[in-house]
């Protein structure tokens, strides 16, 4: 029947693939909002929590006045001060942190008497809480963006570090002896053995980076500072404005989206070595 | 006139990780020697040590006593005149089938140019002219096979060490690929090493097959001359009653050390 055939079609139109993915992640952030806007509008619901029908609105914020004050960041101009030193920020602990990772990482994996001796205190300073250390790089640092900048470092260096670590010494003893019976000297080895075998360990640990990177920045703005969207947020708190720290909030999120996505983009450019799951083509 | 390759009273003991107090020799005073543009092929059951001995003749793995020969003279660090080729997949997976071809040109410092265009040569060679930008995962395992030889072949080494290079593949793909080798070894005539448990391969491939005993402290115990005419094909020349009579012979020596062999993994087992 025709009307039936409708229907299956619709419905098979209506099923999640590929091509409707994105609409149907852009409704969960749609429902999300409404969700949002309904349990905290003082006059949609009465009261059922709150003896207050204004209190909702003040512990949870209101969705419409949240994208407002990001729009107004925008439309004045006057975010793009904090944005950029939250993201320079960022990008610096992520590359100091991601370099250094890489470079000791390498060291220790290829150097064993190193690794042993130095492996408690490794597994300590990872162990230890390293937000705490934000106070003394404030006094070694001062207020500026070289504080931040550092607790973003100390986050970030360890993810990666294990990561290069754990690659470097899960290199295939059969590629690496195939390489030296080829004429690879030491130098060579590390360049086009021991790296590019790492790498597929490293970009997955940038994915975790990234966002700790953000972390680092804006604790560290939080914690004490005169800019950045960190700095916004504590303001705001400051003076009970429980919309403007969502704003802030959402606003990092969708920044650390787009550098996990240049991530991904720079990783896919990368590794085409690598093998992916094929998929066949129905016909 | 000395010997290609030769191995003189090879000793190989290995210690235990955990306790060092547990000694395991695999290989037990071995001599052997490849002549100057000889196949040599080396049998034996699985678990037997023929690996080591060849690990041995590369210099990646020192023996615990006894030395090795290369033209004479004797090999310290890696043997730099040899090419290795190994049983699993050694090809470096982040580089395409040219890069890796060209990899040991490359680690000589070889115009960049220069090595692409020989390359290009050699993956023609081995059948694989179309295939330079393919990474291993996309190529099947004969094809990175055939890679892996081009690989070891451009540097044109002196010595093939050969580590059941074959194995892997299946009986079609094995056939094609050892006549391929014969016809790029008789080509240059380099001295190969040849290591398998194939007794069939073994004859069909080479000048001379040395039969060793099973693990451990392995050692040679029977040495043939495969008198068969070449140019051979493989599939071919296993039907012939020279080849019959041949493997009959040397599996009669074979074949109490291999029922040992497996006995002992029954054990282990």
């Amino acid at each position: 029947m025709p009307a039936n055939s409708a229907k299956a079609s619709l419905r098979s139109a209506l099923a999640p693939n590929p091509r409707n993915l994105r609409a149907y992640q852009a409704l969960v952030l749609a429902l999300v909002f409404a969700l949002w806007y309904v349990l905290t509008s003082p006059t949609l619901l009465p009261p059922f929590y709150f003896d207050n029908p204004h209190k909702a609105a003040f512990f949870f914020g209101e969705p419409q006045k949240v994208l407002g004050r990001i729009w107004a960041w925008f439309v004045s101009g006057e975010i793009y001060r904090h944005l950029w030193v939250t993201l320079i920020e960022t990008l610096l602990a992520f590359a100091i942190g991601t370099g250094l990772g890489v470079a000791i990482g390498i060291w220790l994996a290829l150097s064993p008497s190193a690794s042993a001796i130095l492996d408690p205190y490794i597994k300590g300073l990872n162990a230890m809480p390293r937000v705490i250390l934000a106070p003394i790089f404030f006094v070694w640092f001062g207020l500026g963006m070289a504080s931040k900048v550092a607790l973003g470092v100390t986050l970030v260096f360890f993810i990666v570090f294990f990561n290069v670590y754990q690659g470097v010494r899960e290199v295939s003893p059969v590629v690496l002896a195939n390489a030296q019976m080829l004429g690879a000297t030491p130098r060579q080895l590390l360049r086009h053995v021991y790296l590019p075998s790492a790498m597929s360990w490293v970009f997955a640990s940038l994915h975790n980076s990234v966002g700790l990177a953000f972390v680092g920045a804006v604790v560290g703005e939080y914690l004490g500072s005169a800019e950045g969207v960190g700095y916004l947020i504590h303001q705001a708190e400051g003076v009970f404005d429980i919309n403007t720290v969502f704003a802030g909030i959402l606003l990092l999120t969708g920044f650390a989206l787009v550098l996990d996505w240049l991530v991904g983009r720079i990783e896919r450019r990368l590794m085409v070595w690598q093998p992916r799951r094929s998929e066949t083509e129905p016909i | 006139m000395s010997a290609a390759l030769s191995l003189e009273n090879i000793t190989c003991t290995f210690l235990s990780r955990e306790d060092r107090a547990q000694r395991y020799t695999a290989v037990r005073d071995t001599t052997l020697a490849v002549g100057e543009g000889e196949f040599v092929s080396v049998v034996g059951p699985t678990g037997c040590g023929k690996s080591t001995l060849l690990n041995v003749a590369a210099g990646l793995l020192q023996p615990s006593a006894g030395r090795v020969l290369v033209r004479g003279e004797p090999l310290s660090g890696l043997n730099r005149r040899a090419g290795y080729i190994f049983q699993a997949d050694a090809l470096m997976p982040w580089r395409n089938a040219l890069e890796n071809v060209v990899a040991g040109l490359e680690f000589r410092r070889v115009e960049r140019r220069e090595a692409a265009a020989v390359g290009e040569r050699w993956l023609r060679r081995v059948g694989l002219g179309g295939f330079a930008d393919r990474y291993p995962h996309q190529l099947s395992g004969g094809m990175r096979k055939r890679v892996a030889l081009a690989q070891t072949l451009i540097l044109d080494p002196q010595i093939l060490l050969m580590d059941e290079p074959f194995s892997a593949l299946d009986v079609q793909t094995r056939q094609l690929m050892e006549n391929e080798l014969l016809e790029l070894w008789s080509a240059d005539r380099k001295s190969v090493l040849f290591i398998t448990h194939d007794l069939e391969e073994a004859i069909s491939l080479s000048d001379r097959v040395v039969v060793l005993s099973a693990g451990p402290e392995t050692r040679p115990i029977g040495e043939f001359a495969i008198d068969l005419p070449r140019p051979r094909d493989v599939s071919e020349i296993r039907l012939t009653p020279r080849f019959i009579d041949l493997h009959a012979r040397i599996w009669h020596a074979m074949k109490e050390e291999v029922l040992k062999g497996y006995a002992r993994q029954q054990r282990q087992g």
